[in-house]
């Protein structure tokens, strides 16, 4: 009987799931299954492409809009997060370790930050840009993400280092470590998942970012892959670049994917144990 | 190796509390220290000061005769045991004890060396390679303790260190704990609220209460000679007995009868600001059954008779329990100590009274039984001040003293 129930939930559950990953992977397996039509099999519905074809990836690494476009998307993404990372961590540190005025407020106004509805930043954001003469830069780019990913990487960081015993840091004292040393080799080594899963998740926001991304730029300069995608156009003015555009897609999950399925066990383990105890 | 000097050591906190209150200790080359009280009363500051992990707000700390007030817990040179352990979790036994050995830079093989023969000293050779979390609570303690004696420092300090253990464990530690220090003439000083840890391991006990040393002696003199209240309830298990005595003729009337006083409790009495209620303490060993003793004895003491309530064999002896009539003993100590032992709200009416008799005894529950006391071993307190005013010049003489 008992047994009899545990298998019916199981199927019930792994119909469930089934039911879930389907509805999330079927637009993403559409778009790949479109980056690899030629042009007239484009409409024709199929899921399964008939004809095959690579010319859609070639026509995108040809053009320099793309190539451009991503090395944007890299240098950006990367310097903010690792911006980020750093100064959430020291923040996470202080306000799980210190007790010092005005935390509190800190913590309120960090989360305030990641509460205000970005869309309503964009105006005045575009204005301060330009007057500062930041439009259409890499810095331009760079502060807003590290301003918006901070309140997350600080969230994050803070739950991990509240997890880590302040034994260990006096015991690292006593030992002979200096405050640096105890950092370096005690805490550092025990907070390392925590500061993994925060550097993904405030990748993958920086990386996937529109809003900003369009409004700030406006010319290859700065322009990252979501926008440039925005931009495609076929070698002509009236050639249609659905296909281009899918491949462009693709290109720009597959990395995302990539890193996530690499270090998944290592952002697992970090997501649950910081929710925890955090 | 050196002596640990604390000289009107104070801790203030910035909101104004004060932790710990001019402490004067003085702690001899390879003696060992215990600090005990119940929670909160700045045993664990006190060690944190001496550690350098908490600043010390006024007073000087002296170790090998050489001020440290401003040094870092590293230039100190003492290694402490935390009562979590502390240990690593991403690094295995062998590098947990090699960590300080490892900051000191050291060369390899001696560190390996070292730690070799320390783990041989605790029996963690097979456990080296393994993780702190696949260890067990006393294998942990184990690895604490070799991470603390591998450098050699100059003292050790311990927080609590056996809290965590369970009971049976706890006692083997205790043993490993005392001949570890014997063996290495280590100068220690060790924190519990325990007080048959305190009893059983130092040399000499430090009793604080509210951030104040309250009495310092070796065990058996803080047992039999208490300053104070505080001291006698916290020391002794079970605990002394407290009674309501009231000064009227030139006796104490109490809930076990009249108590006669001598000539020097008397002289204590007379004076101007002297209290008219007293506490009088008895130890359950100090009680006996009235029908086991020979004439001689019984001279020294007095009987009353009350009914039992409950009765503990424990083999060599039986613990009884009695319940007497009368006002209870009130005092704020006893409150505290009352509130720290989770009883605070447990006491029933009347006063109970826990005594130790011989095995002998037939007492039995729920009859009435004559019990015998000894007037030489009784203690009276002062419920105001908490003073003991039959001690003289540090001995206690019971109430019969001239």
């Amino acid at each position: 009987m008992a047994v009899e129930s545990t298998t019916r939930a199981k199927v019930r559950w792994g119909l469930l799931d089934v039911v879930v990953v389907v509805f999330a992977l079927v637009p993403v397996l559409w778009i790949a299954s479109l980056s690899f039509k030629t042009p007239a099999t484009l409409t024709d519905g199929k899921f399964w492409p008939r004809e095959w074809t690579l010319d859609n990836y070639r026509t995108i690494f040809d053009t320099d809009q793309f190539v451009r476009a991503l090395i944007n998307s890299i240098g950006i993404a990367l310097i903010a997060t690792t911006i980020a990372v750093v100064l959430g961590a020291m923040a996470a540190y202080a306000i799980s370790r210190l007790d010092f005025p005005g935390k509190k407020l800190l913590v309120g106004v960090s989360l305030l930050i990641a509460m205000f509805p970005q869309v309503s930043l964009v105006s005045p954001l575009f204005e301060i840009e330009r007057q500062l003469g930041l439009f259409d830069t890499w810095p331009g780019l760079i502060l807003p993400y590290i301003t918006f990913a901070l309140p997350l990487a600080i969230y994050t960081l803070s739950a991990f280092f509240k997890q880590i015993p302040w034994d260990l840091e006096k015991a690292a004292k006593m030992d002979g470590a200096t405050q640096a040393q105890a950092f370096r080799r005690v805490i550092a080594p025990l907070a390392a998942p925590g500061v993994f899963t925060t550097a993904i998740l405030v990748f993958i926001f920086c990386w996937n970012d529109f809003l900003f991304a369009i409004t700030l730029t406006s010319t290859e300069r700065s322009r990252t892959v979501p926008v440039a995608l925005q931009f495609f156009t076929g070698e002509s003015q009236f050639e249609d670049p659905t296909g281009a555009i899918c491949a462009a897609a693709v290109v720009i999950t597959v990395p995302i994917i990539l890193f996530v399925l690499f270090f998944q066990r290592r952002i697992v383990s970090g997501l649950t144990s910081g929710a925890v105890k955090g | 190796m050196a002596d640990i000097v604390l000289d009107k050591v104070s801790k203030r906190f910035p909101d104004g509390t004060t932790a710990v209150q001019d402490v004067d200790l003085e702690i001899a080359d390879g003696e060992f220290v215990i600090l005990v009280g119940p929670s909160g009363c700045g045993k664990s500051t006190t060690l944190n000061m001496i550690a350098g992990l908490e600043d010390i707000s006024s007073g000087e700390l002296r170790i090998g005769g050489e001020r440290v007030n401003d040094k870092a817990p590293r230039d100190r040179d003492i290694a402490m045991v935390f009562q979590s352990y502390a240990l690593y979790p991403n690094m295995t036994v062998r590098e947990n004890m090699a960590f300080p050995l490892r900051l000191a830079k050291l060369d390899k093989e001696t560190i390996n060396q070292k730690v070799d023969e320390a783990a041989k000293v605790l029996e963690l050779t097979a456990l080296l390679d393994r993780k702190p979390a696949n260890l067990s609570g006393g294998q942990r303690q184990r690895v604490a303790m070799g991470r603390a004696i591998v450098r050699q420092p100059k003292a050790f300090l311990m927080d609590e260190p056996l809290s965590n253990l369970d009971a049976k464990l706890r006692v083997q530690m205790r043993t490993v704990v005392s001949r570890l220090q014997k063996q290495l003439g280590t100068t220690t000083v060790y924190v519990t609220h325990d007080q048959t840890e305190a009893m059983t391991l130092g040399d000499r006990v430090v009793i604080m209460r509210g951030g104040a040393v309250q009495q310092v002696g070796p065990p058996q003199e803080l047992y039999d000679h208490p300053r104070n209240l505080f001291v006698a309830g916290f020391i002794g298990s079970p605990s002394m007995n407290f009674v309501h005595a009231a000064v009227e003729d030139g006796k104490l009337r109490t809930a076990l009868g009249d108590v006669p006083i001598g000539e020097r409790v008397r002289r204590e009495l007379e004076a101007g600001d002297a209290p008219r209620e007293l506490i009088l303490g008895i130890r359950p060993e100090h009680f006996e059954d009235a029908a086991l003793i020979d004439d001689e004895t019984r001279r020294r003491g007095m009987e009353f008779e009350a009914p039992v309530d409950i009765v503990e064999s424990m083999g060599s002896d039986k613990y009884v329990y009695f319940t007497v009539e009368g006002e209870r003993a009130t005092a704020a100590e006893l409150e505290e100590l009352a509130a720290d032992a989770g009883a605070a709200d447990f006491a029933g009416g009347g006063s109970n009274l826990v005594t130790r008799l011989s095995a002998e005894s037939p007492v039995r529950e729920g009859e009435s039984r004559r019990v015998w006391f000894n007037l030489e071993k009784i203690h009276l307190f002062d419920p105001g001040s908490g003073r003991n005013l039959t001690l003289h010049e540090g001995r206690s003489a019971g109430a019969l003293a001239d």
